[in-house]
């Protein structure tokens, strides 16, 4: 598989005014992201990931190692158009990431900072808000919408500037749970339409949607695999202050009473149904 | 202490266009020290009727007695009520201010015109039922701590003022899974050593289930239900018709009763008594 | 609520006017005011006045709306007619103690008077009708030849499109912040000038902690988005000037004309 993203030995310190010493964010992280995968990054607030994030279409730079965005250094300033082109970025807070105050302009802000021609702005941003379902709203203010609603527009605007990955931080912290699972919903189709998708969060059943989780815990990677190697590690996942799925965190505390439960379990559902075939 | 609404309505921009009924003949009495968790949809009136509990939100018809004063009468003193009903906000860090922790959580306390000392007094207490070491962390900026941290300075800014009702407005939103148990834990806290009666809107479920009393549920502006977390999560059809899901844990125990698993229903709202229950099922049978 | 207060003044419309190019509409309320101030006697008021009642009537807006959005400024015109009134001498029609009316005074009074009128009615016709959104975009391309000796043009309509976008989400803010300070005994209505500005502080504080915090979060997501000012940067909305903005300009054309022709041989 083509590779889109990879980070090698990133180091990157965050030096505040009143101390001196810098804090280590990130310390020596080192990954690469496939084409067309769905990885998620997972960790309590402060673990790093928020950074990470930001360092992969060039918004922070390495303090040591270096970030390549389809073999380009993010540090390449002369590339920063195209890296960022490549690598959109969704953000947690839905109200102050929007620009315009009417829905289809904002989405409209990305092409046009590319100088894409005018009618092919007009088929992007069209194309765009119905991949979102927003169509039907492009002509509102953003500030009538519901935080879900703004946030699909976030997306929408991420969407028309055609980018190959989408970067997603916390994208549904701030969302009721309507909200949360129609942003999910989306992310879900665009995966499956071939966009490589990173997404960070802290809710872990949004990340066993992936096919890859990578937890962070104070600025290093604690584990990295498929959800399914990640959750049978239940300990330590419980270790580093995060949760199972309901269906994992099920098949766990029965493992642990003796009982034979088949390692691919991790949804409420896969765990119903493996019990009413053991009975 | 005890609070009694009666018939509570509101209507928000009466006589325009705009004109939208957020709360309609709402009525319900709650007992002293119980602990009641709200839950809805957005929009279903949950934050308009918590700012009518202390005073914030004027009614368009009907009352509110807390205690055995009545809020809703004209001419209450807004400082008599505000001193009783302890309100805290979705997202409290926003209203931090001061420049030191103790400054900020003594605001509210100044406002009530307590002396200095009885003042100080209250800052070193609700820091420390909100879980903040006063030598740490009094003299310090709020500005610079953690997002958690942040939530508990102000959570002390209103636990400061010894609210007899202590009402959290999505006390949990934003915070990761740790960060929101912590809080969680807190509410109970300040619930068992002040013997106040708390009131709190949550979206996670399980939430609501472990720590209330009382649960009431609010759809497009009306209470629809109140009753025991047992109560109110066995009815599951009626709460996705209104959009709202059950603790997973409780949805997965329902599963297993409808796929004949179980031989009878079991309520349990946590992963932890789900296994206990599932477990116990396996042992029957053996 | 503070939510209440709506911005602008755009009244939502189809008409002839409202569909008319944002960039005939500023130049034409530019060129509207700077005729009103080359009339300088009331036979030089009939071309405005006529223009400016057959512009309303074709915006289709309600003139009571239209009326409710002139209130703020009443209070200028009356002190304007007041000032003129007393202040100038000549023959005395009234006497009010120490006070005079003289005919000259009455006459430039309600001249000025009818001049800030038709001058108001006539701009808020612009903003009655073009969206706030419109009326920036046009003002950035009009200002665009300005560019080159260094009018930021670009650069004050992108300012102008963030504050309308957030100015609704910071009055948001302020009533949030305000209802949970006032949760806390806060008072921001009684004591006298000194106490109430200091009450304010709980108040701002968090405000502009917010509205930095939303610049911050902006700049970064505009960043992404691959913003870098105006440079190679396109617009989706390709302005167009239609058959009705020729029309429009040939009519005004002529209005002005009508105006200096009036002001030179009458």
């Amino acid at each position: 598989m083509e590779e889109i993203i990879r980070v090698e030995n990133l180091t990157f310190e965050y030096s505040t005014d009143e101390s001196l010493i810098a804090t280590k964010a990130l310390d020596n992280v080192s990954f690469s992201i496939e084409k067309g995968s769905f990885t998620a990054i997972i960790g309590r607030n402060g673990s790093g990931k928020s950074t990470l994030a930001k360092h992969l279409n060039a918004l922070l730079l390495p303090v040591e190692g270096r970030v390549l965005v389809g073999g380009i250094d993010t540090a390449d300033s002369s590339k920063l158009w195209n890296i960022r082109q490549r690598v959109g970025m969704v953000f947690q807070n839905p109200d102050n990431q929007l620009v315009s105050a009417i829905v289809e302009d904002d989405v409209a802000f990305g092409p046009e900072n590319l100088g894409i021609e005018p009618a092919q702005i007009r088929e992007r941003v069209d194309a765009a808000l119905d991949a979102v379902n927003m169509y039907a709203h492009r002509k509102k203010a953003p500030h009538l919408l519901s935080g879900g609603q703004k946030q699909r527009i976030a997306i929408a605007g991420v969407i028309a500037m055609e980018p190959e990955c989408i970067v997603f931080d916390e994208p549904t912290a701030m969302l009721d749970p309507s909200g949360r699972k129609a942003v999910m919903d989306i992310i879900e189709k665009l995966h499956d339409k071939g966009i490589t998708v990173i997404l960070i969060t802290h809710f872990m059943d949004e990340a066993a949607k992936a096919d890859r989780i990578i937890i962070m815990d104070k600025g290093r990677i604690a584990l990295d695999g498929t959800p399914q190697e990640i959750f049978l590690n239940a300990d330590k996942v419980r270790e580093l202050n995060l949760e199972l799925p309901l269906g994992a965190d099920i098949a766990d505390r029965l493992r642990k009473a003796g009982i034979d439960v088949p390692q691919n379990i991790i949804e409420a559902e896969e765990m119903v149904e493996f019990l009413c075939r053991l009975k | 202490m005890s609070i009694e609404v009666n018939s509570l309505t509101h209507i928000y921009s009466s006589g325009t266009p705009y004109r939208s009924v957020a709360l309609s003949d709402v009525s319900f009495t709650l007992q002293d020290r119980e602990i009641v968790g709200i839950i809805g949809r957005t929009g279903s009136g949950k934050s308009t009727l918590l700012q009518h509990l202390n005073g914030l939100l004027k009614a368009t018809s009907g009352t509110v007695k807390v205690g055995d004063t009545e809020i809703t009468a004209p001419k209450t003193p807004l400082r008599e009520i505000r001193q009783r009903v302890g309100l805290v906000f979705q997202y409290p860090e926003y209203q931090l201010f001061e420049e030191t922790v103790a400054k900020d959580v003594a605001f509210g306390p100044m406002n009530l015109g307590l002396s200095k000392e009885e003042t100080d007094r209250r800052v070193r207490e609700a820091l420390a039922l909100v879980g903040l070491d006063y030598d740490e962390f009094a003299m310090r900026s709020p500005f610079e701590l953690s997002g958690g941290q942040k939530r508990r300075v102000a959570i002390a800014g209103v636990v400061a003022m010894k609210p007899q009702v202590l009402i959290l407005d999505e006390p949990t939103a934003g915070l990761d899974p740790k960060a929101r148990a912590d809080v969680i834990e807190m509410v109970r806290r300040i619930h068992e050593s002040e013997g106040n009666t708390t009131i709190f809107v949550s979206h996670n479920m399980m939430d609501i289930a472990v720590l209330s009393d009382t649960v009431m549920v609010m759809h497009d502006g009306k209470l629809v239900r109140k009753g025991t977390p047992k109560e109110v999560f066995s009815a599951a059809e009626e709460l996705e018709e209104m959009g709202l899901a059950l603790p997973p844990a409780t949805a997965f125990l329902q599963k297993l009763r409808k796929e004949g698993f179980l031989e009878e229903l079991s309520v349990a709202f946590t992963p932890e008594a789900a296994a206990g229950e599932v477990l116990r099922q396996l042992q029957r049978e053996k | 609520m503070i939510r209440d207060i709506t911005l602008g003044q755009y009244y939502p419309g189809e008409s002839w006017i409202h569909r008319l190019d944002a960039r005939v509409k500023l130049v034409a309320t530019l060129l509207f005011i700077v005729g009103l101030f080359l009339v300088d006697d009331y036979p030089g008021f009939i071309c405005p006045v006529l223009g400016t009642i057959l512009v309303i009537s074709m915006a289709r807006v309600p003139v009571s709306y239209m009326l409710r959005g002139l209130t703020p400024v009443f209070f200028i015109i009356v002190l304007t007619f007041i000032i003129n009134m007393f202040m100038i001498t000549g023959k005395v029609l009234v006497y009010l103690g120490p006070l005079t009316i003289t005919y000259e005074g009455l006459q430039t009074a309600v001249f000025m008077a009818l001049r800030l009128i038709l001058l108001i009615v006539g701009s808020s016709v612009l903003t009655l009708t073009t969206k706030p959104v419109s009326l920036t975009e046009g003002m950035e391309r009009l200002l665009a030849p300005l560019k080159k000796i260094g009018v930021p043009a670009h650069e004050l309509a992108m300012m102008m499109t963030i504050a309308l976008r957030f100015i609704p989400t910071l009055l948001d803010e302020t009533d949030k912040i305000m209802k949970a300070q006032m949760a806390r005994g806060a008072d921001f209505e009684s004591g006298n000038i000194f106490a109430r500005a200091k009450s304010l502080i709980p108040l701002l504080v968090p405000l502009f902690i917010s509205a930095f915090r939303i610049a911050q979060d902006l700049a970064m997501a505009m960043e992404s988005r691959c913003y870098h000012g105006d440079v190679g940067r396109t617009h989706m909305h390709v302005m167009k000037l239609a058959a009705r903005d020729y029309i429009s300009i040939a009519a005004f054309i002529i209005f002005f004309a009508a105006i200096i022709f009036e002001k030179i041989y009458f």
